[in-house]
């Protein structure tokens, strides 16, 4: 018992001790590099120190000022990125609705299909550029852009209000849905942020909002009259639909115990009815049809609304939400989930649910008070969380200096590793616990990923393992290993890593080699982007 | 052993009778020899898939006064109607593969079963399944991963439980040592001649360096993968005829195949499906949802017309975190519901039968007035199961907290 007590009490300082330890300033610098962006690029610490981690962090928070025009410059050349919902649609979708409809009209009339198999795949792999705009932008902006902090809460956002690429026409829809919904306002208020998603088109048609309608006996008797004269049997038909009702509340606001019941989740889908889509097939935005607007009254989460009301409804609903304290607390924890621990303290959650109500669901400041905390430096959360795939295969490129001359390679990779862009078929998106990435086959990949990238054998990445080593290391293979574990990770490697790689440096030499053969640095390489360490930030 | 033969012995002579079968399928059957382990498939349909219009209960007439637009037609009405299976449940049309199944007793489906918690979100459903803890959040691993750790077994194999998912699914994270892949003819370093040696350079970084979740993952990956390399499952092609057909889940079932019939020792195999959240334009015996059943069905079909007389030692089981709602909603579709069903394929299932007690439809039966309601615990199927199929000695450990009383079992496995 007594041995038992001293055992736990040295455990207990040694704890201690390693909770007190501070960073030292090259390590703030790179943890800063790791959670606020993806990863660092050779020169990047050094970078982050001459300019000092405080007021590199804080431009960061705001993006604006970093200059971005090279990046801005590159997207250019992705056609799709800057058209809006209708041209998209007119010209991708168009061809294809036309298509099949010709054909059903044809096989109606007893003939043949007018557009053959060929010609719809011609039509279907054309409609592939916007995704494969969409998932360039993504990647080439985590990559290069300067604007770090940025793209990792886009990226947070774009997931917290996650749109599945694969649900019908959403494809045609996310382009603007990032670039006019999530962009704009990842900075802003929350409620903005809120309301924007639920008036975009890619969210209205993901969670089916745009297709509830009250029942026809709650419509406004006028609008009612006036359709069951043009067309009864439509104007009987429709109903409530709840996905979207359920997931606001769930995932997007006050979070699973946020305390509403089913009750609560139907009679906030009766208070959005009407929030649809203008004409989705063409691309239009927004728009309210009070005529199929549940008029009755009703109470959502204790707020009573007599019967007579519109739009307004939904949204003082989105205002009341927004303003929850469980709302507070469920974003804090997911941000502090995502920038500091897997399991983050409830200090720190605490401490970052009050700053977001207190400054009205400033974005900014919530973020800020999560990097402002003790918590986001404390020792014992430096090299602590696993990279998701994103996280893994952006911070690689970035460590060897890679040129991302076509991204859509790494997208597929990202799809081996367990994470698709866009490709989160849930309205949950991806986890935020780095632990769910860590499984068999996702490590494999991760590993093979890493060697053929080092490699330089990754098409649409060009890369140099070789020119990354100083040329007063180059000519003595330790030092080779060494200047490069410096330039890959900061030189944060463990012993077994270093020994490991030390023993196939041997293996593979040949005694009358000299110089040494450095054929075998994109290997090294390879095996230090795989190494226990490089999983994780 | 005795289980295997009375399926085998059904599968022949009602397959013969019945006409239903290739007689390939027979012959296998027939032969009767097989050499595996036991083997539990579990398949999960992500979304919540609506039990209502894949075993349709014809015989209520409030099932088509609540679905005007989506009710599958009651058997004997056309080529578009329910597939007869007891004279109450006929079968969704699309999944006319898995009938031959049922009529010879190899295949039976549990009725109204479910999760006695009350939620009714995608996530929470799942989660609570796959954990086997319904309304406990905090449960680290998943029932599966308990059930297989619950026996020991020396020399287990790396590749005992399999998932074939891109990330690790909550029913079998734990301490299972459950390798998740989805593609096992891939499953290893590919770095040309240098392969092996840059394998074991990472198994010794990984070996020596790592503590927790990494290191963990790192063992096991690195072990299934030398034996995948050995076994080279890949290279089997299905047998008896079998046609998977496309679609996710067929390649997942025909790669769990190839595993079992090379003998690396799988117990237990995970995958999942998703596409069954049909909250608008759901179809009846036609449409979305029919589309994704007769896939699922296909693909199950020919899973057990792969394995041939190997099935006699398989049971396939699948399960959705909900059901949905008994009324549809104003898109034609239907919204979360709460009970819904299960289906089991194989060895020893007491087939032809739709188990459970049927609460009923009227409004007044439904649970909170709009969904079916739950009269078997999903756990009561499973726990059935694991022990049965498994040879799980004691409960206790895969359903923490729960009394899982053999009493309360449905009689799905002989």
């Amino acid at each position: 018992m007594k041995r038992f007590l001293i055992v736990a009490t040295s455990l207990l300082l040694l704890s201690a001790a390693a909770s007190d330890s501070k960073l030292s300033d090259r390590q703030r610098a790179l943890h800063a590099l790791n959670r606020l962006g993806f990863g660092a690029r050779p020169g990047d610490v050094d970078r982050v120190l001459k300019t000092g981690v405080d007021t590199w962090i804080d431009q960061q928070l705001h993006p604006e000022v970093i200059p971005d025009r090279a990046v801005e410059a590159r997207l250019q050349s992705l056609p799709t990125l800057q058209m809006s919902d209708a041209d998209i649609m007119q010209k991708y979708y168009r061809p294809i609705a036309e298509a099949r409809k010709e054909n059903k009209q044809a096989r109606n009339d007893g003939e043949l299909d007018v557009k053959g198999k060929g010609e719809m795949r011609m039509l279907q792999k054309n409609a592939q550029q916007i995704v494969g705009d969409l998932v360039s932008q993504r990647i080439i902006r985590a990559a290069e852009s300067d604007r770090q902090l940025n793209e990792v809460m886009v990226d947070f956002w774009f997931n917290h209000f996650n749109v599945f690429v694969g649900k019908g026409i959403d494809r045609f829809m996310l382009t603007s849905y990032e670039r006019d919904v999530i962009r704009p306002h990842i900075w802003g208020r929350f409620e903005d942020l809120l309301l924007a998603t639920a008036k975009s088109p890619a969210m209205l048609f993901y969670l089916d909002n745009a297709r509830s309608v009250a029942d026809p006996a709650n419509r406004p008797q006028m609008a009612q009259r006036f359709m069951m004269r043009r067309n009864p049997q439509q104007a009987n038909r429709g109903g409530l639909n709840e996905n979207y009702a359920r997931e606001i509340m769930e995932l997007h606001t006050l979070g699973v115990d946020g305390g509403y019941t089913q009750k609560d989740v139907t009679e906030l889908a009766r208070v959005l009815t009407g929030w649809t889509i203008a004409q989705p097939q063409q691309g239009g935005g927004f728009v309210f049809r009070r005529a199929l607007h549940d008029t009755g009254s009703k109470t959502v989460l204790g707020v009573r609304f007599p019967a007579g009301g519109g739009m307004e409804e939904g949204e003082k609903m989105i205002h009341i939400l927004a303003h929850s304290p469980a709302t507070a607390h469920h974003i804090a924890y997911k941000l502090a989930q995502r920038l500091v621990a897997d399991d983050p303290p409830s200090s720190l959650v605490d401490r970052v649910a009050k700053r977001f109500l207190e400054s009205d669901g400033d974005l900014r400041q919530t973020v800020k008070a999560v990097i402002d905390s003790p918590e986001f430096w404390d020792a014992k959360y430096y090299q602590a969380k696993v990279k998701s795939p994103f996280e893994y295969a952006i911070s690689a490129v970035r460590a060897i200096d890679g040129q991302v001359t076509d991204a859509r390679p790494i997208a597929r990779e990202l799809q081996k590793i367990g994470e698709p862009l866009y490709g989160a078929q849930p309205p949950t998106g991806y986890s935020d616990k780095a632990d769910v990435w860590v499984n068999t086959g996702a490590l494999l990949n991760r590993l093979n990923f890493a060697l053929a990238l080092a490699a330089n054998k990754m098409p649409g990445v060009r890369s140099d393992v070789v020119a990354l080593i100083p040329a007063d290391s180059a000519a003595d293979p330790h030092k080779s290993v060494d200047a490069l574990a410096q330039a890959l990770t900061g030189g944060d490697l463990s012993e077994a890593t270093r020994t490991t790689i030390r023993d196939r440096l041997v293996e593979r030499k040949a005694p009358d080699m000299d110089p040494w053969d450095n054929t075998q640095i994109p290997m090294i390489a390879g095996l230090i982007l795989g190494s226990p360490e490089f999983q994780k930030q | 052993m005795i289980n295997r033969r009375i399926f085998l012995k059904h599968s022949g002579l009602a397959l013969v009778a019945g006409g239903l079968i290739p007689s390939v399928f027979v012959r296998m059957a027939q032969a009767g020899t097989t050499k595996g382990k036991k083997v539990l498939v579990a398949i999960f349909q992500r979304g919540a898939v609506d039990g209502l219009n894949v075993v349709v209960p014809y015989g209520e007439s409030d099932y088509y006064s609540a679905r005007p637009t989506i009710a599958v037609p009651r058997p004997g009405s056309g080529d578009q109607a329910a597939l007869d299976l007891d004279g109450f449940f006929g079968l969704h049309p699309a999944m006319v593969s898995l009938l031959p199944y049922f009529k010879d007793h190899s295949a039976a489906f549990v009725h109204a079963v479910g999760s006695p918690d009350t939620t009714r979100s995608h996530f929470d459903a799942q989660d609570f399944m796959e954990s086997g803890t319904p309304g406990v959040k905090s449960t680290e691993d998943g029932f599966l991963a308990r059930a297989v750790s619950a026996r020991k077994e020396t020399n287990a194999s790396p590749l005992r439980a399999v998932a074939l998912s891109p990330a690790m699914p909550r029913i079998l994270s734990g301490n299972a040592g459950a390798v998740a892949m989805t593609n096992i003819g891939q499953f290893g370093i590919r770095a040309g001649a240098e392969s092996g040696q840059i394998q074991s350079s990472f198994e010794s970084m990984y070996a020596e360096a790592v503590s927790g979740a990494l290191g963990g993952t790192a063992k096991e990956s690195f072990e299934a993968a030398k034996i995948l390399k050995n076994a080279d499952p890949v290279k089997l092609q299905p047998e008896n005829g079998a046609t998977y057909p496309n679609g996710a889940l067929a390649n997942s079932l025909k790669q769990i195949a190839q595993l079992i019939k090379s003998d690396v020792g799988l117990e237990v195999a995970f995958a999942d499906v998703g596409g069954w959240d049909t909250h608008a334009g759901e179809g009846g015996a036609q449409g979305q949802l029919a589309n994704n059943l007769r896939n699922f069905a296909d693909a199950i079909a020919a899973f057990t017309k792969d394995l041939g007389s190997r099935m006699g030692d398989v049971v396939l089981v699948t399960m959705s975190e909900f059901g949905r709602t008994v009324r549809e909603n104003g898109n034609r579709g239907t919204d979360h519901g709460h009970a819904n069903f299960m289906f089991a394929i194989g060895g020893g299932v007491k087939g032809g039968k739709v188990h459970g007690k049927w609460p009923g439809l009227s409004s007044q039966q439904l649970y909170e007035n709009r969904d079916l309601a739950v009269t078997t615990d999903f756990r009561d199927v499973f726990g059935e199961l694991v022990t049965k199929q498994l040879g799980v000695a004691s409960l206790k450990q895969v359903f923490p907290g729960y009394d899982a009383n053999p009493s309360k079992w449905r009689g799905v496995l002989a």
